[in-house]
């Protein structure tokens, strides 16, 4: 091939442009995966060493990757693809940051400026495929507008509630010879400070409390301390959403678990008869509400949020604090006044005391004997489905962002980039990723990532149920056991052969006697690798809402009959429609 | 959220005047599932600034949260609330109405007491133009129904506030005063500069 830049290599083009661009902001890494329509791009990486580029083997990969990283660091995560299928590879990526408000940049080649529209060679308009999935994005229609768009999607995507921005870019303009100048990074735009009104009427509101209970989410991990601070202060029992995990100290006798459909009945029940409700960087989603009318039936709601849209959206709000967590916490902690809560205390350590340890061999036994060994420090990730609920019920978390998982769309195949993208932007920290044998192969391609980079850090638990595990359990509850393709048993690989072909150590364990040894010697594995537990097929997660309940109609142990169950559910069914 | 039966409720909306804004406001309107009853856009006084009316029919509710999901698109600049002030209002009708030489004498009379001007004879139709606002196209389409109406178009609403807008209240324009449109213009004016070269013309 000829060189069809035409250009000098010493020359500046659009394709330099966006490397120094995204130097200049201080991004080191960016996940991606080469194509005709974004080629001029790679041949400017060799120019700009200070950026490292990782090829991973799927462009979803890539975006999983970007979003482990970004969810890891609080900082942004970038991804790059081709046209056509090399964009649209990221659309899941793209729409799961979407709704875990994850800051991420999305970069992709178009065909060039002449050809689109046309329906040209691998030409897809991933600007209107993505427009529901991004916060903002752009096609760059002149050359000199590069830099300063790449600038722009930056500080869109970390500003207020971050999410993801993409930026499309026609090969003609990666060609191009650039004039301008390259972009400092925009300095980041202060955080509304919430209102000094809003403040008192919610630290009247708390005082009057008898029963008060705090729910926090993901919007509020950066404001951990402050969280900390303001329960302690005012010794409110807190509740952190499956987002949230981590933003309050799990061995703090006043945390509660997590919330919603797989919360912990402790959470659950307090819930259900608070009398105020302090919500903080949450969105009320309906896994953590159940049945909005039975959502939280006696409080009075006091919503702390960045998001003003949020305000209001699902749960009446009595009292709207808009703007940054951290700020609210401090000023609500330095008015802190004592409140009457023993009482209430009391009855939350009855609940507590019901939280379930998983005694037999099952998935629920795997998982605890795994996330039982790890550190604070460690990276916890976990794939989608009855494992994540389960790390999410059993792991402890004392530090925010050590918490990694999919929650808004709850994408499988998320788990193990994610944990390949953490792992990376925290070299020094083991990065753990419980994934189930379902999710694990829709992206297991990326071992190949491991071994090209020789990643040490990543070390992978398979919980092999032979089953999609979560499904079959809806259809064991639901369906009246009619497991219709949910079974994988007979066609699953043999996942130690299979990490064995990407030169990743391979551990198993089928019973309870081999898994600790297991777990140990896949922990102290100077390299990254893969523990396989072979678990029972058929185990349930408990507590569990049924879809449509309420929390209060939380169904606490695997039931021993299924007709309990349809009784249970008729009757939510039937409320929710006379509601 | 409240079910109070569904209103008509006007808002304008400033936007970048750049590629896909118009889809951007439409998706999130059909995504999150708010009626539009009807949209018109045109340039305004700013180079680079368009304006959208838009009609939702819906709750208070609706119009809050439709309006807080748009503060948050990049494209908008800013939102006024006509449902919080006196406003002005207008649409253009195009009607074309089936005549006959008994009905021809009667139709004109008709169009002449709504101010309506002919703007296109026919043998067997004329077409009118009215502007006014909804009661008043509402109640000519129902005069001229019964002589046969072969088609009609309207451009949807279009609405300003009354007064000058320093009289307006700040929470009409949304989360701001009434001078917030200037440095967002001057914004878009200093960025184009300096990315095309060209001179500050504001
Ligand atoms: C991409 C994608 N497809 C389908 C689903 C629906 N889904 C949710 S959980 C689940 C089963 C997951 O099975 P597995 O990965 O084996 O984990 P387990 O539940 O057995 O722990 C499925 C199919 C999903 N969440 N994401």
């Amino acid at each position: 091939m000829g060189n069809d830049t035409g250009l000098q290599r010493g020359d500046m083009t659009g394709a330099k442009a966006l490397w120094a661009t995204l130097a200049n902001h201080g991004i080191t890494t960016v996940f991606g995966y080469p194509g005709g329509a974004i080629m001029p791009v790679y041949d400017a990486l060799t120019f700009y060493p200070e950026v490292r580029h990782v090829l991973t083997r799927h462009e979803q990969g890539a975006a999983h990757a970007a979003e482990g990283w970004a969810k890891a660091t609080g900082e942004i995560g970038v991804c790059m693809a081709t046209s056509g299928p090399g964009a649209t590879n990221l659309v899941t990526g793209l729409a799961d940051a979407m709704l875990d408000s994850v800051p991420l940049l999305a970069i992709t080649g178009n065909v060039a400026r002449h050809l689109m529209g046309t329906d040209a060679f691998q030409e897809a308009d991933i600007t209107g495929i993505t427009l529901p999935i991004t916060k903002h994005n752009y096609v760059v229609r002149e050359v000199e507008d590069l830099p300063r768009i790449i600038a722009e999607a930056i500080r869109i995507a970390r500003s207020g509630r971050p999410g993801p921005v993409l930026v499309d870019i026609p090969k003609d303009i990666q060609l191009a010879a650039f004039h301008g100048e390259i972009p400092a990074p925009h300095a980041r735009p202060e955080i509304p400070a919430p209102a000094p009104e809003a403040i008192e009427r919610a630290r009247d509101m708390l005082s009057g409390a008898k029963k008060p209970v705090m729910m926090v989410g993901g919007g509020a991990l950066d404001a951990a301390p402050e969280i900390t601070a303001l329960a302690r202060a005012w010794d409110i029992p807190v509740i952190t959403t499956l987002m949230g995990l981590g933003a309050f100290p799990s061995s703090d006798p006043l945390w509660l678990g997590m919330p919603g459909m797989h919360g912990s009945v402790a959470a659950n029940r307090a819930i259900s008869e608070a009398d105020v409700l302090l919500g903080i960087g949450l969105r009320f989603d309906d896994r953590v509400t159940g049945r909005v009318n039975g959502f939280a039936p006696g409080a009075a709601i006091i919503h702390i949020e960045l998001d003003a849209a949020e305000i209001g959206k699902i749960i009446r709000t009595h009292v709207p604090v808009r703007g940054d967590a951290k700020v609210a916490a401090r000023l609500l902690t330095e008015g802190a006044r004592p409140i009457q809560t023993a009482e209430w205390r009391a009855t939350l350590a009855e609940w507590t005391s019901r939280t379930e340890t998983p005694g037999k061999w099952g998935a629920g036994y795997a998982v605890k004997a795994v996330v039982d060994r790890l550190s604070e420090n460690d990276i916890l990730s976990s794939d989608v489905g009855q494992h994540q609920m389960l790390a999410a019920q059993l792991a402890r978390f004392e530090k925010p962002r050590r918490w990694i998982n999919s929650g808004g769309l709850g994408t499988m195949g998320f788990g193990f980039p994610a944990a390949i993208g953490a792992g990376m932007a925290e070299p020094g920290v083991r990065s753990v990723v419980i994934a189930g044998d379902g999710g694990f192969q829709m992206t297991a391609q990326e071992l190949a990532t491991l071994k090209m980079y020789d990643i040490r850090n990543v070390k992978i638990c398979v919980v092999n149920n032979s089953f999609l595990g979560m499904v079959r359990q809806w259809q064991e509850m639901f369906h009246e056991k009619r497991y219709s393709e949910v079974w994988l048993g007979d066609s699953n690989p043999d996942f130690l052969k299979l990490a064995d072909a990407y030169d990743v150590p391979g551990y198993r364990a089928t019973n309870a006697e081999e898994l600790p040894a297991a777990i140990d010697a896949w922990l102290a594995d100077p390299k990254s690798a893969l523990l396989e537990v072979v678990v029972p097929h058929e185990h349930g997660v408990f507590p569990m809402v049924p879809a449509g309940a309420a929390l209060y109609e939380m169904i606490e142990t695997e039931p021993g009959r299924t007709p309990d169950l349809h009784d249970a559910m008729d009757k939510a069914a039937e409320e929710a429609k006379n509601a | 959220m409240s079910h109070t039966p569904p209103i008509d409720q006007l808002l304008s909306i400033l936007v970048r005047d750049e590629p896909r804004v118009l889809t951007r406001i439409t998706a999130l309107f059909g995504r999150r599932g708010y009626n539009i009853r009807s949209l018109s856009v045109g340039n305004t006084e700013h180079p680079g600034i368009s304006r959208m009316t838009i009609v939702v029919s819906g709750d208070r509710g609706v119009v809050e949260q439709a309006i807080k999901q748009l503060e948050k698109l990049h494209d908008v600049i800013k939102i006024i609330d006509h449902s919080l002030e006196k406003f002005v209002d207008r649409e253009l009708v195009l009607v074309k109405v089936a005549i006959t030489p008994e009905s021809r004498v009667e139709v004109r009379q008709i169009a002449e007491d709504f101010r309506s001007r002919i703007v296109d004879v026919g043998r067997h139709a004329l077409t009118f133009e009215v502007t006014g606002d909804e009661g008043k196209l509402t109640a000519f389409i129902e005069q001229m129904r019964p002589f046969g109406i072969l088609e009609t178009m309207r451009t949807g609403r279009i609405a300003l506030t009354r007064g000058s807008n320093a009289d307006i209240p700040a929470h009409v324009y949304h989360e701001g005063e009434t001078e917030t449109l200037r440095p967002v213009v001057e914004g878009i004016e200093a960025r184009e500069e300096r990315a095309r070269g060209v001179p500050n013309l504001f």
